[in-house]
C-alpha cells in the first residue's frame, strides 16, 4: 500500500486528537486524546520503518529504529498516564469535579 | 607691591566669617570685622598708592586661570595710577559707610545684620577684583560680583515684594549691559586672540575701524548698563528701596563708576574711534538733562538723589565722549565724596523721622540735626559747582573739554548744571529750612543722628569741600592739576592722538564766571522758593506731572517690554503644562492602558493555554519547513 494512506490516516488520527485536546471539557477524554496523538505519531514512526525497509530488501533490519521508538514512546505514554490520572483525582478531590473549565485559580 | 593680594583678600575673608558665623557673633563683632576687614584693605592701598607715586605702575600675575589654544587667560593685577585711585576711593569710602552702617541697620536682628556685612565685604571685593583686573576677564568677574551683590542688597529686606521686584529689575538691566560687553569681548579675542590691557593697546593696528567702533560701542553699552545711562537706566531709582548705607555705597560712590572706570582703562579704544565717541558724548548729555528734569519735581528724598546719581553719571560719561578721560575720573571722585554724603545725610534724616522718605512731610530739621544739616548743605554746594567746593573743579573741568569739542555741549551742560543746583537747593530747603510739616509725634522723635552716623557725615563733607585741589584747572594756575599728572602714563597715548583746540583763557575764565553766577542765581532762587513751603507745592499739574512721573519710561517699558515677554511666558508656560506634560503623561497612561489589556490574556482558563500552545505550535513548524522562503523575506525588510 503506498505510504501516502499511512500518512494520511496519521494525520488525520493527529488532527482529531488536537481538537478533541482543545475542545473537550472531560478531563479524562483530554487524555484519550493525547493517547491518540502520540498513536498517531507511532503510526507514522511504524510505516516508515515499513517503507524503508522495503526500500532496502539487502540490508537486514533496516529502519528498525522506527519500531524501537515506538516502544519508548509506549512507555512515556504509560508514565504520562499515571502522573495525569494522579493530577485528576487530586483535582476531584479539591473542586468536586473533572472539568477543566473550573481550573482558573491562575486568572489575573 | 607685593601685598597686593591683601587689597582684595580682607573683604572676601570678611565676607565669608560674617556670612558663616552671623547667628553667632554679636553685632558689635559683625560690625568690627566688617568694617575692619576694609579698613585693612585702605591701609594697603594706600601703601600701594605710595609705590605707584613714586615706581610707576606694575602687573602681577599670579597664576594661568584660562589657557585654552592659543588663548591664554592669566590670574594677574594691574596695579597702576588709575586703579590705585579707584582703589583708595573704594576701601575709604567703603569703610566710612560700614562705620554708618553700624549704627543705621541697628534694629536688624543678628543675623541679618550679619548677613547686610557679609554682603557689603561681598561687593567691596567684587569691586576690588574689577578695578584690579589686567585683563578684561577679571574685570568681568568683578562685574558680575558687584552686579549680584547689587541684586542681593537691593532686595535686602526680602519680605517686601515691591523690593524684590526692583531689585530684579536692577540685575535684569545689568544682564543687557552684559552681554554687550560678551560680545566685545568675544570680538576682542577673535580679532586680537587675547584680552590682556597691555597686549590689546599694543595690538591696535591689527583692528580695522569697523571693530574698533563695533568693539567700543559695545563697551559702552554694557557701561550704559552698570553705569544707568539712557536707555538702561531706570533700574537706579528703584534701586532705592534698599537700605540707605547700599544706596550711598553702590549706587553713588562704587558701582555705577565701573563703566566710567572701563572706558577709562579702554581710553585709546575709545580714541581711535570718533563715531563711537559722539555716541556717547550725546548719550551722556541727554541723559544728564533728562534726570535732572526729572529731579526737579521729585519728592521722596532718595529718588532725587538717585536721579541726581543718574544725571552726574550723565556728566562723567559726557566727559568721556569728549575724550576728558581725567576729567571724568575727576569727577567720579568728587561725585562719590559729595553724594555719598549726601545720602548718608538723606539716611541720617530717615533714621531721625522713623522710615519717612517724603519731602513734603519734613522740614526745619536744621534745629535738630545741626551736623547733618551742615554736611549736607556743603555737599549740596559741591554738587551745584560753586567754587571752591570739590565739585566746582570736576564739573568745569569736563564743560571746558566739551566747550572744546562744541559749544553745544558746553552750553547744554549749563543748562544741566543749573537744574542741578536748583533741584538740590529745593531738596535742601524742604527738608531742612522754613517749619516742619510733620506730625507732633514726630516732632517729639526728631534727634541727631549717633557718632558713628555723623562722623562720617563730617569727613565727607570736608573731603567735598576740599577734594577739588587736587585738579586746579591751568587757568588758574600753572602746572597744578596734580590728579592730570598723575594719571598721565594712563592717557599719554590716547593725549597723542587728540588734537583738541584750545580755547584761550580769557574765554574759559568768562566762562566759567557766568557759570558761577548763574548757578548761584538758580541756588538764591531755589532757596528763597522752597524754605517757605506752600501746600501749592505738594500737587503737581500739567508738564511737572509729566516730570514727576519720570516721563512715563517706566510705564513705556512696561508696556512694550516687560508685560509682552511675560505674556510670552504665560503663554510657554502653559504650552508646557499642556503639550510636554500632556506627552509625558501621556505615555504614562498608554502604558497603564495596555496593560490594563494584556492582563486579560492571563486568564486562568487551561483551553486558551492550550489553544496558544498548538498555534505556536503551527507557526513554527511553518516556518522550519519554509525556512528558505522565510528567511529571504525577513532579509527583505531588515
Amino acid at each position: 500500500m503506498p505510504i501516502q494512506y499511512y500518512i494520511g490516516l496519521a494525520v488525520a488520527l493527529f488532527c482529531i486528537g488536537i481538537v478533541g485536546v482543545l475542545t473537550r471539557r472531560n478531563a479524562i477524554i483530554v487524555f484519550m486524546c493525547i493517547e491518540m496523538m502520540l498513536n498517531a505519531a507511532n503510526l507514522l514512526l511504524v510505516a516508515f520503518s515499513k517503507m524503508q525497509s522495503a526500500l532496502h530488501p539487502n540490508i537486514p533490519n533496516a529502519g528498525i529504529d522506527g519500531q524501537l521508538f515506538v516502544f519508548f514512546i509506549m512507555v512515556v505514554a504509560a508514565a504520562e498516564v499515571s502522573v495525569g490520572l494522579a493530577i485528576i483525582v487530586m483535582m476531584y478531590r479539591n473542586v468536586r469535579s473533572i472539568d477543566v473549565s473550573f481550573l482558573n485559580r491562575l486568572k489575573n | 607691591m607685593n601685598l597686593a593680594y591683601l587689597v582684595p583678600l580682607f573683604p572676601l575673608a570678611g565676607f565669608l566669617i560674617n556670612g558663616l558665623f552671623r547667628k553667632s557673633l554679636t553685632k558689635s563683632m559683625i560690625g568690627v570685622i566688617g568694617s575692619g576687614a576694609i579698613l585693612a584693605s585702605f591701609f594697603v592701598s594706600l601703601v600701594l598708592f605710595f609705590q605707584v607715586k613714586s615706581n610707576g605702575g606694575a602687573t602681577l600675575d599670579y597664576f594661568n586661570f584660562i589657557s585654552v589654544g592659543k588663548l591664554s587667560i592669566p590670574f594677574a593685577f594691574q596695579i597702576d595710577q588709575l586703579s590705585s585711585i579707584f582703589l583708595l576711593i573704594i576701601t575709604g569710602i567703603g569703610f566710612l559707610i560700614h562705620v554708618y552702617s553700624t549704627a543705621y541697620m541697628h534694629d536688624e536682628p543678628n543675623e541679618h545684620f550679619g548677613r547686610f556685612f557679609a554682603y557689603l565685604n561681598l561687593f567691596v571685593f567684587s569691586m576690588l577684583l574689577l578695578v584690579m583686573g589686567a585683563n578684561y576677564i577679571i574685570l568681568f568677574i568683578g562685574w558680575e560680583g558687584v552686579g549680584l551683590c547689587s541684586y542681593l542688597l537691593i532686595g535686602f529686606w526680602y519680605k517686601n515684594n515691591q523690593y524684590n521686584y526692583a531689585a530684579r529689575k536692577a540685575f535684569v538691566m545689568n544682564r543687557i549691559g552684559d552681554l554687550a560687553f560678551l560680545l566685545a569681548i568675544f570680538w576682542m579675542i577673535t580679532k586680537l586672540g587675547t584680552v590682556n590691557y597691555y597686549e590689546v593697546f599694543s595690538l591696535t593696528n591689527k583692528l580695522t575701524t569697523t571693530d574698533i567702533t563695533a568693539i567700543t560701542l559695545l563697551l559702552f553699552v554694557g557701561a550704559c548698563g552698570k553705569s544707568a545711562q539712557i536707555p538702561l537706566y531706570t533700574w537706579l531709582p528703584d534701586a532705592m528701596a534698599g537700605p540707605t548705607p547700599v544706596s550711598a555705597l553702590i549706587h553713588a560712590a562704587t558701582m555705577v563708576t565701573a563703566g566710567i572706570y572701563m572706558v577709562c582703562r579702554s581710553n585709546i579704544l575709545y580714541t581711535m574711534a570718533p563715531c563711537t565717541q559722539t555716541v556717547i558724548a550725546v548719550v551722556g548729555l541727554v541723559t544728564a538733562l533728562f534726570a535732572a528734569s526729572i529731579a526737579l519735581k521729585q519728592n521722596d528724598i532718595k529718588k532725587v538723589l538717585a536721579y541726581s546719581t543718574v544725571s552726574q553719571l550723565g556728566y562723567m560719561v559726557l566727559a568721556l565722549g569728549v575724550g576728558a578721560y581725567t576729567g571724568a575720573i575727576f569727577h567720579v571722585m568728587t561725585h562719590a565724596f559729595f553724594k555719598a554724603c549726601l545720602f548718608l545725610g538723606a539716611g541720617s534724616v530717615i533714621h531721625a523721622v522713623g522710615g519717612n522718605q517724603d519731602m513734603r512731610t519734613m522740614g526745619g530739621l536744621k534745629k535738630y540735626m545741626p551736623v547733618t544739616h551742615i554736611t549736607f548743605l556743603l555737599s549740596c554746594f559741591a554738587i551745584a559747582g560753586v567754587p571752591p567746593f570739590s565739585g566746582f573743579f570736576s564739573k568745569d573741568e569736563i564743560l571746558a573739554a566739551a566747550y572744546n569739542v562744541s559749544p553745544v555741549y558746553y552750553w547744554l551742560g549749563v543748562v544741566g548744571a543749573l537744574m542741578t543746583a536748583f533741584y538740590m537747593f529745593r531738596l535742601y530747603a524742604g527738608t531742612f529750612l522754613g517749619e516742619f510739616k510733620g506730625s507732633h509725634e514726630e516732632e517729639h522723635h526728631l534727634h541727631e543722628s549717633p557718632k558713628a552716623m555723623t562722623m562720617p557725615l563730617i569727613i565727607l563733607a570736608l573731603l567735598a569741600v576740599v577734594g577739588g585741589f587736587v585738579g586746579i584747572p591751568e587757568v588758574f594756575a600753572k602746572d597744578a592739576n596734580v590728579l592730570e599728572h598723575f594719571l598721565d602714563p594712563i592717557f599719554a597715548k590716547s593725549k597723542a592722538l587728540q588734537h583738541a583746540h584750545e580755547t584761550a583763557a580769557s574765554t574759559e575764565l568768562t566762562l566759567m564766571a557766568i557759570t558761577t553766577v548763574l548757578v548761584i542765581a538758580m541756588i538764591a532762587w531755589a532757596w528763597t522758593k522752597y524754605s517757605k513751603w506752600k501746600e501749592s507745592y505738594n500737587e503737581n499739574n500739567g508738564f511737572a506731572n509729566v516730570l514727576e512721573n519720570a516721563w512715563y519710561v517706566d510705564n513705556l517699558y512696561n508696556a512694550v517690554i516687560v508685560n509682552p515677554i511675560l505674556g510670552l511666558a504665560s503663554f510657554l508656560k502653559s504650552v508646557v503644562e499642556k503639550a510636554i506634560d500632556g506627552i509625558v503623561n501621556g505615555v504614562g497612561y498608554l502604558v497603564q492602558f495596555s496593560s490594563k489589556k494584556l492582563r486579560l490574556v492571563q486568564s486562568g482558563q487551561v483551553e486558551s493555554y492550550l489553544l496558544t500552545m498548538v498555534l505556536a505550535i503551527v507557526v513554527l513548524f511553518l516556518v522550519f519547513w519554509n525556512q528558505a522562503h522565510v528567511l529571504r523575506f525577513l532579509h527583505k525588510i531588515f
